[in-house]
């Protein structure tokens, strides 16, 4: 299988993710088998798998949340996760689920408070994260992730659980959140669209490797309609093993 | 794939590392080993045998303070050969097996109404907290006016003692029932007896459970006080016996079998933890 490097057109860049022949081995399988993958600092990279294919395990790995057999993996030390499902703590309002484990003090409830107004929730800050809906609540876990301002934000298919409508909208948002905080992202979903609307970068993963691997060109603001934007899905899906 | 050429590589790997990024550190969950684990479970009873035994063979803990540890052991051989022993367990267990499926059944079936119907909750619970607060050994006396020196009166302070952990367990666990759960077997169609039995209980076997554990620690206590009082055979009047003759080896025997008892307790809800809830040993340790 070979793979052009059109990968790191930009080796002058600096780095925020470096993997090199990572394998990660749970039983007798190699979910990953020799993972190359770089991210520099501020590109926002899409990682596409059919599932089981050991996209969300690449995920854990670069979070510190599971461990590599082999290889190298060099992370930058502040990150944050978004995961599937929001997981904010039940127990605590949002303001405090937001910043949680953050230093306490006045400075702290502004940032949070801000974080929270950019996600539009700010009316809620004292709300229970029970009486959330499901958008709202992962609103809030996106908070929680860019408040403390990650050089690498990891999304584990934040937008699965929610309906289509709302899963549209909070694309939109992630998109503008990420062009103001310009963290390095990996996303990680199975939403082919998704991937191209979003990514400055695509890769397919499958049978532990990374089949694809390449910028994507389409013009902003990006239209599904867009030639370069179907042609780019239906290589995507083909990769997927959707005809 | 191909992989880059290696110093290519070593040249990429120096400068992620001169940007200051660094390898994650995981914390990571090992298994251990089995037999390990009961290594270090029998390391302190077998710590506070030894300390006994030598502090017996120093004399510093002389015999008629507390016989030693094969003195212990002869009195149990003693006890054994005249069936003493094994009439006294008889006795205490039924005692104790008795008062604790009353008490832990009517502990339970209190605790499921409370918890799970409102009127239940109104109706009863403030009365039962009251009573909750009485302790089981004023009630001793009492007892003995109602029942005279009985059987009945054993067990029913037993059950007595019992059945408060297992109300206040259970109560709580039905509470924290899934709500939306419920809803989902009531669109079903299922009725309030149906959906005790295959949500509510199930949901609640944690709770149940631990108030099961308490309440069999308590049977034991409540044991001891009903048979220390007034009673002609069981392991309290063993006990009585021996304080009577000052025969220190007896006394630790009882003792000792107490506390066996309580551990014995402990393993059959540790055993019951694993048959009654299958699934949550599928889920245990299984990483996503």
């Amino acid at each position: 299988m070979t793979v052009t490097s059109t990968t790191v057109t930009s080796t002058a860049t600096t780095p925020a993710v470096h993997l090199r022949g990572l394998r990660r081995v749970f039983g007798t399988r190699a979910v990953l088998d020799g993972v190359d993958l770089s991210i520099a600092r501020g590109e926002f990279v899409a990682l596409l798998g059919a599932s089981g294919t050991g996209k969300t395990t690449l995920l854990r790995i670069l979070g510190a949340l599971d461990q590599a057999d082999e290889g190298t993996v060099l992370v930058p030390p502040v990150r944050t996760v978004v995961f599937q499902e929001p997981r904010l703590v039940p127990s605590k309002r949002v303001l405090a689920n937001v910043t949680v484990g953050l230093p306490r003090g006045a400075a702290t409830r502004e940032t949070g408070l801000e974080a929270l107004a950019e996600v539009g929730l700010e009316k809620h800050a004292d709300a229970w994260p029970a009486t959330l809906s499901g958008g709202e609540a992962q609103r809030v876990a996106i908070a929680r992730a860019l408040v403390r301002e990650p050089q690498l934000l990891l999304l584990d298919e934040p937008f699965a659980a929610l309906d289509a409508l709302t899963r549209l909208r909070m694309q939109d948002l992630v998109g503008d959140l990420v062009r103001r905080h310009r963290p390095a992202v990996l996303l990680v979903t199975h939403d082919v669209e998704e991937a191209v609307r979003l990514a400055d970068r695509v890769a397919v993963l499958r049978d532990g490797l990374l089949v694809r691997d390449e910028p994507v060109t389409v013009d902003h603001p990006r239209d599904p309609a867009d030639p370069a934007f179907a042609d780019l899905r239906r290589r995507l899906l083909a990769d997927l093993g959707v005809h | 794939m191909t992989t880059a050429a290696p110093e290519r590589t070593a040249a990429d790997t120096r400068a992620a590392l001169d940007a200051g990024l660094v390898t994650p550190h995981t914390r990571r969950s090992r298994p251990r080993p089995r037999a390990l684990a009961v290594i270090l479970r029998t390391l302190g009873p077998l710590a506070l045998l030894g300390g006994w035994a030598l502090a017996s063979a120093t004399g510093a803990l002389t015999q008629d303070v507390l016989a030693s540890p094969a003195q212990v052991a002869e009195a149990v051989g003693e006890l054994w050969g005249n069936g003493q022993l094994t009439d006294a367990l008889g006795v205490s267990l039924t005692r104790a097996g008795l008062g604790l499926f009353f008490g832990a059944t009517t502990g339970l079936v209190l605790g499921v109404v409370t918890g799970f119907t409102r009127l239940g909750e109104e109706l009863l619970d403030s009365a039962i907290q009251v009573l909750r607060t009485v302790p089981f050994l004023a009630l001793v006396p009492l007892f003995m006016v109602w029942f005279g020196i009985t059987e009945t009166a054993k067990v029913a302070l037993i059950g007595v003692a019992t059945s408060f952990p297992m109300y206040v367990s259970t109560s709580g666990g039905v509470r924290n029932t899934d709500r939306k759960l419920v809803e989902a077997m009531r669109s079903f169609g299922l009725g309030r007896w149906a959906i005790v039995r295959t949500v509510v209980l199930p949901g609640a076997l944690p709770a149940l459970l631990s108030g099961l554990r308490l309440s069999m620690t308590l049977s034991v206590i409540a044991l001891i006080a009903a048979e220390e009082i007034n009673s002609t055979e069981g392991i309290g009047y063993l006990m009585a016996q021996a304080q009577n003759y000052s025969r220190t080896d007896i006394l630790a025997v009882c003792i000792l079998i107490y506390g066996l008892l309580g551990l014995t307790a402990d393993a059959v809800v540790r055993v019951l933890e694993r048959l009654l809830m299958p699934w949550r040993q599928a889920v245990q340790g299984a990483a996503r």
